[in-house]
């Protein structure tokens, strides 16, 4: 599936769906779906407002500062494991458990560690994001030559050098894959995070709308989000793309 | 000592049990692999195609299989103009195609499976032929489980379970060791004088061509049309090692050698 | 040897419970109970039949909702996977929908479907079903070629080539979708139970947290995982018993 392969149904198809979701909500055939046009005019209006701005910036920085952690910390520690049998041994079992772990059932316990702010969403975030990033980063570490890591010793790199300079940059493709799937994981962390703590950012939009049967806005909020998270996906995608060539030498 | 025959084959040597009449494939996106082939394969007889690599040999196997049409031309066996593949006709893959998650005796039936066979007599027919291919003992093994070599006796036994009077073969020994090759290639001779079934075969070795072809049809670079047409008179009742040291063996090796030099300049 | 990786495994749990133990003594957190006083709060939970009671209620609308994204799932990505048109129309709304924070969605349901069992289903399944059918539709579309066509040229009919070379060659990766989706589903049923409405296991650890009893909660918590982790296991094993004999033997 080639990018321009894939661009060109995909929009048509998409149109074709938005129209359908029009006809539906025009039809009145039940108040939960409003006519994509109205809900269009409601994103208009409440993209400009203030509350939006304050929800989006929350938003914005639990989400950037939670996959950062989560990349600082992950990508190292997956490199780690790949590299080291004991640390692999240690954690591999619970980076295994936690990758496929019910983590909502998470979110109340960082709510009674850490309150109901910023922290725990940024917390989430982390907590939703890092578990892909150590799997995958692992996987590349181990499928780095030997003969590479081997060229390393021999030339004398001690192991910090060569985790920056060998192991992080051949692992670079798998890095990279990791990153993407724990960004999608990331967004939905952030929400999850927002829906269960429900006083701060969109949880706390989505509280009110819900509470005031306010459905128009409500899908324009998820439209929102829907877009932000696309984009996100498809901007690190190409930056993937980027890398492949790394990929493709290495084979 | 050889019959060089001329371009677009001459009068047929024996009755002919494939022929390919004024063949050309383009693939989508202009590739033109096959221009304008004319052919025809022996009944009985073992027909190699030979040529550079990428010119075509795998793509005129697989429009005599069927699998795939023709741009222009036609192909027709046992008389009958090819539409599709049929059941006169039986492929032997070059990576095997077999299936993971079956046993050999399943993989060996499953050609009579499609066709509707019954279990037990499918069955037999595939204890039979694995036997014959020499993997008797191996029928509940998956293949996983066997080497390179073995794994292509399964591809062989599953073609010849259907019994097909003419089997395709796209360079069936290309992934096997040299010495395994060498058994596969008597195994084959013993299958050719045996069982009276036309053989299509390819393969990139000039040797193995002339050791085990009654033909030896000579492609040029894409698009591929016949440069010649070699039949090695070599004596088939001598034994293996004596084949290969007899003049007649190296001198065809050498010619055909000389012929594709051409194209690699 | 053999006894190797299990020992290291069980040192691995050793240490990270030990870990837990003295933290929860220091204590860290006064929400933060030490591992001994979880596991004998979990004990007092069988004991009094509250937590059975509690996955009880929590498992029912998670296995009605995978059952239905599994078989839904799966038959709507393997007609995607076949069928072209069926790809070009569907597809791309599974990729934004697999990207996008599908538990924004949550309270809309609830609008719809009242807080009852229909809405957590519902949860369950938008959760669960946008992996299940992509990877199902990728599994199919990846299926081996050269596997089809052997298929082909021993005569097999369109239908006997579904049957008996697409659907088990691809049955890994409609497995891993399965397992992602069960996983997705088992956040998605918490998810409702904190939300929605509290019941089951989302009830527990509402009402312990509520009330500080910290052991209670965690033990809850811990449950729900240790649960999906073993749930992603008998999957593992179905997938093996039922379409893999080969990798009986290897395991
Ligand atoms: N599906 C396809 N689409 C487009 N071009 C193709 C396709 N299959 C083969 N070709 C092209 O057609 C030409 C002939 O391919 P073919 O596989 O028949 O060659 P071959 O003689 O079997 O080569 P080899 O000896 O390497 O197996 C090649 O240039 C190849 O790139
Ligand atoms: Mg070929």
């Amino acid at each position: 599936m080639t990018l321009f392969g894939l661009r060109v149904p995909m929009v048509a198809s998409l149109v074709l769906w938005a129209a359908l979701w029009e006809v539906v909500g025009q039809a009145g055939a039940t108040i939960l779906i409003p006519p994509l046009s109205h809900v269009l005019v409601r994103l208009v209006e409440i993209v400009p407002t203030e509350s939006f701005a304050e929800a989006l910036g929350l938003t914005a920085r639990a989400f950037v500062l939670g996959t950062g952690i989560a990349v600082l910390a992950g990508v190292p520690l997956g490199v780690l494991m790949g590299r080291w049998e004991p640390a692999d041994r240690l954690m591999l079992p619970w980076v295994n458990v936690f990758v496929s772990a019910p983590l909502s059932a998470l979110v109340p316990v960082i709510m009674a560690l850490f309150g109901f702010g910023e922290l725990t969403i940024v917390l989430t975030v982390v907590l939703f994001a890092i578990w892909i990033i150590v799997l995958d980063a692992r996987a590349g570490a181990r499928a780095v030559s030997p003969s590479l890591s081997e060229m390393a010793q021999s030339y004398g790199a001690g192991p910090l050098q060569a985790f920056a300079k060998v192991y992080l940059r051949a692992a670079l493709p798998e890095i990279l894959a990791g990153i993407r799937l724990g960004l999608v994981r990331a967004v939905k962390g952030v929400i999850i995070g927002q829906l269960l703590v429900s006083v701060v950012g969109f949880g706390h939009m989505f509280e009110i709308y819900s509470s005031n049967f306010l459905m128009e806005h409500m899908w324009a909020l998820l439209l929102v989000l829907f877009a932000l998270a696309f984009a996100i996906d498809g901007v690190f995608a190409r930056l993937e793309k980027r890398v492949e060539y790394y990929a493709a030498a290495r084979q | 000592m050889n019959r060089v025959v001329a371009l677009r084959a001459g009068p047929a040597v024996a009755e002919p049990m494939v022929e390919v009449r004024g063949l050309s494939k383009v693939y989508p996106g202009g590739v033109e692999a096959l221009s304008d082939i004319t052919l025809n394969f022996p009944k009985g007889k073992l027909t190699t195609l030979l040529g550079p690599s990428g010119c075509g040999k795998t793509t005129l196997l697989k429009i005599v299989a069927g699998l795939i049409p023709a741009s222009a031309g036609e192909v027709s066996v046992g008389g009958r103009k090819v539409t599709g593949p049929g059941p006169e006709r039986a492929f032997v893959f070059q990576d095997f195609a077999l299936l993971p998650w079956a046993t050999v005796l399943r993989n060996v039936a499953f050609g009579l499976e499609l066709r509707g066979t019954g279990r037990w007599e499918r069955e037999a027919t595939a204890r039979r032929h694995i036997e014959e291919v020499g993997l008797k003992g191996f029928e509940d093994a998956y293949p996983h489980q066997l080497s390179g070599g073995m794994r292509q006796r399964v591809g062989l036994a599953r073609a010849l379970a259907v019994d097909a009077e003419v089997l395709l073969m796209d360079e069936p020994f290309s992934a096997v060791d040299e010495q395994t090759r060498r058994k596969f290639q008597e195994d084959l001779l013993a299958l050719v004088a045996g069982k009276g079934k036309t053989f299509l075969f390819v393969t990139h070795s000039i040797e193995e061509a002339v050791y085990v072809s009654n033909r030896i049809v000579l492609l040029s670079r894409r698009p591929s049309r016949v440069s010649e047409i070699i039949e090695p008179d070599i004596p088939r009742d001598l034994p293996p090692d004596r084949i290969r040291r007899h003049s007649a063996y190296i001198d065809t090796v050498e010619e055909i050698w000389q012929g594709l030099k051409r194209y690699l300049e | 040897m053999a006894a190797a990786p299990w020992a290291l495994r069980a040192a691995s749990f050793v240490v990270v419970f030990a870990a837990w133990e003295y933290a929860g003594r220091l204590p860290v957190n006064p929400a933060f109970p030490p591992f001994s006083d979880t596991l004998v709060a979990a004990g007092e939970m069988v004991a009094d039949l509250s937590l059975v009671a509690a996955l009880g209620v929590t498992l029912w609308p998670l296995a009605v909702g995978v059952a239905l994204s599994s078989l839904a799932g799966v038959a709507a990505g393997v007609a995607m996977g076949l069928s072209r048109r069926a790809e070009w129309l569907f597809v791309p709304v599974f990729i934004v929908l697999q990207a996008a924070p599908l538990a924004a969605l949550i309270p809309i349901l609830v609008l719809a479907y009242g807080v009852g069992l229909l809405s957590k289903v519902m949860t369950v399944c938008i959760m669960a079903m946008p992996v299940i059918v992509l990877n199902s539709f990728k599994a199919i579309r990846h299926a081996p070629s050269s596997l089809i066509e052997m298929g082909h040229s021993f005569l097999g009919s369109r239908r006997q080539i579904i049957a008996k070379v697409i659907l088990p060659a691809a049955s890994p990766v409609i497995f891993a979708g399965l397992r992602l989706g069960l996983a997705a589903g088992f956040i998605g049923a918490i998810l409702a139970e904190l939300l929605i409405s509290p019941t089951g296991i989302g009830d527990l650890i509402t009402y312990h947290q509520s009330v500080a009893d910290y052991p209670k909660m965690y033990a809850a918590i811990a449950t729900v995982i240790v649960l999906s982790v073993l749930f992603i296991g008998l999957l593992d094993r179905a997938e093996i018993a039922l379409f893999r004999p080969e990798r009986r033997s290897a395991r």
